[in-house]
């Protein structure tokens, strides 16, 4: 009985080790990072490399999803706001919801699964067999030539792909509001942009998905390099990476979203 | 994989991206309507703001000229000071009338200013003397019934 509880002590108390030592190690990690990115932008055509990879190969879902957010947005919105007569903020309706919210965090969460698990994937291939060593025994430091301009890819892509997908919602909005339901253009489009605010809510999205773009590179990154090197634990690192970005983008999102509404 | 189409993608999404953020910056924020040219500063008491906030618009003649930019209580007069950051390329008499109005019955509070014949202008930092309150619907029932009952007494 005695011997049972303090098991059960000791199993709680080496998660809890565990967890603030790769907290540590992560931070480290970063530092490290930062310190090597001089070769990510000496060298550009590595960093462009990764931007093709992770933002250019993300434009169709990212695009396609933007579409049907914004026009399901559109269907959601009118039908609720026509209950009150109020059809006409259908434009400011969708526009804000898009900029402020959803736009930077679908985004994040589409790029942690779409890139983010390609990236964990791919360091922690090269791990596994071995290619980060090699480049090691050849003077190569492969934080600087693997990690760095991958980090430095994804952070480029993530504003950009966020933009894009509030873009085509807005314009998915636009679809169902004046051209299917038949709403008037002309108001639509006035009343966005008398309640958008171009610092409130334009730049605050952009900072939104920097923010976003860093954490779940960094977790992509990380979560490769530190994978177990066989084949069930590049698979672990893959999950991994998707379940602990999207939970960060959510509540780094909620952190962000009290900051900017109070100031 | 090919060095050129690398770049060509590359060249695409990254254009695509900064157009899809013109767009949003200049079609959806219009980024031009809410700067103001050259601002300064104009002050209001009021006896009463009702919900006037911060960041509302300052209209002179259905036109949006200007901000507010704070809103205090004085601690001696009791009132409320409206801080307002005022277009630069118009200026007003100095007796003007500043009211606060909703537009609609149940829409966003402003500041309405009613410019008078002054030959003299208002400076930055001025404060605005002739001010009218903000109409609150339930003083306005409250009044309405009071009238309604004494009539009905007084038959």
């Amino acid at each position: 009985m005695f011997e049972l509880v303090g098991a059960g002590f000791r199993a709680i108390g080496s998660r809890v080790v565990n967890g603030i030592w790769r907290i540590g190690f992560c931070a480290r990690f970063f530092g490290t990072l930062l310190i090597l990115s001089g070769t990510s932008f000496r060298r550009p055509r590595l960093t462009i490399r990764e931007i093709y990879f992770s933002g250019a190969l993300s434009l169709i879902i990212i695009l396609v999803s933007g579409l049907f957010v914004g026009m399901v947005l559109g269907l959601q919105g009118y039908d609720t706001l026509q209950r009150f007569g109020a059809a006409d903020a259908l434009g400011p309706f969708v526009a804000l919801s898009l900029l402020r919210e959803l736009g930077p965090v679908v985004a994040g969460l589409l790029f942690a699964s779409r890139a983010g698990s390609a990236i964990t994937a791919e360091i922690g291939l090269m791990k596994a067999t071995e290619q980060l060593s090699a480049m090691e025994m050849m003077a190569v430091n492969p934080i600087a030539r693997v990690v760095a301009p991958r980090f430095w890819g994804g952070v480029i892509s993530m504003p950009l792909l966020a933009a894009l997908f509030s873009a085509m919602g807005i314009l998915g909005g636009y679809i169902v509001g004046v051209i299917a339901i038949g709403g008037d253009s002309g108001t639509f489009w006035s009343q966005m942009q008398a309640s958008v605010d171009f610092h409130h809510d334009v730049i605050n999205g952009v900072i939104k998905s920097f923010v976003f773009g860093v954490a779940v590179s960094l977790i992509s990154v990380f979560e490769g390099f530190d994978a177990q090197p066989t084949a069930a634990g590049v698979s672990r690192a893959t999950t991994r990476t998707v379940v602990i970005s999207s939970l960060a983008v959510l509540a780094l999102d909620f952190v962000l979203t009290s900051l900017m509404l109070r100031g | 994989m090919n060095r050129s189409i690398i770049d060509l993608w590359v060249g695409i999404f990254v254009t695509l991206g900064l157009l899809a953020l013109l767009f949003l910056s200049l079609r959806v924020g219009n980024i031009n309507g809410s700067q103001l040219y050259q601002p300064y500063e104009l002050k209001a008491d009021f006896d009463n703001i009702g919900g006037l906030k911060v960041r509302a618009p300052v209209r002179s003649a259905g036109v949006v000229v200007g901000r507010v930019e704070s809103i205090a209580l004085d601690k001696s007069t009791f009132q409320a000071v409206v801080t307002m950051k005022i277009d630069g390329r118009y200026v007003f008499p100095r007796d003007t009338f500043a009211t606060i109005n909703t537009s609609g019955l149940l829409g966003e509070q402003y500041v309405g200013f009613d410019p008078g014949g002054d030959p003299q202008d208002l400076k930055a930092g001025d404060v605005i003397k002739k001010t009218q309150s903000a109409v609150v619907l339930e003083k306005l029932i409250s009044q309405f019934m009071f009238s309604k009952a004494e009539e009905g007494s007084s038959k």
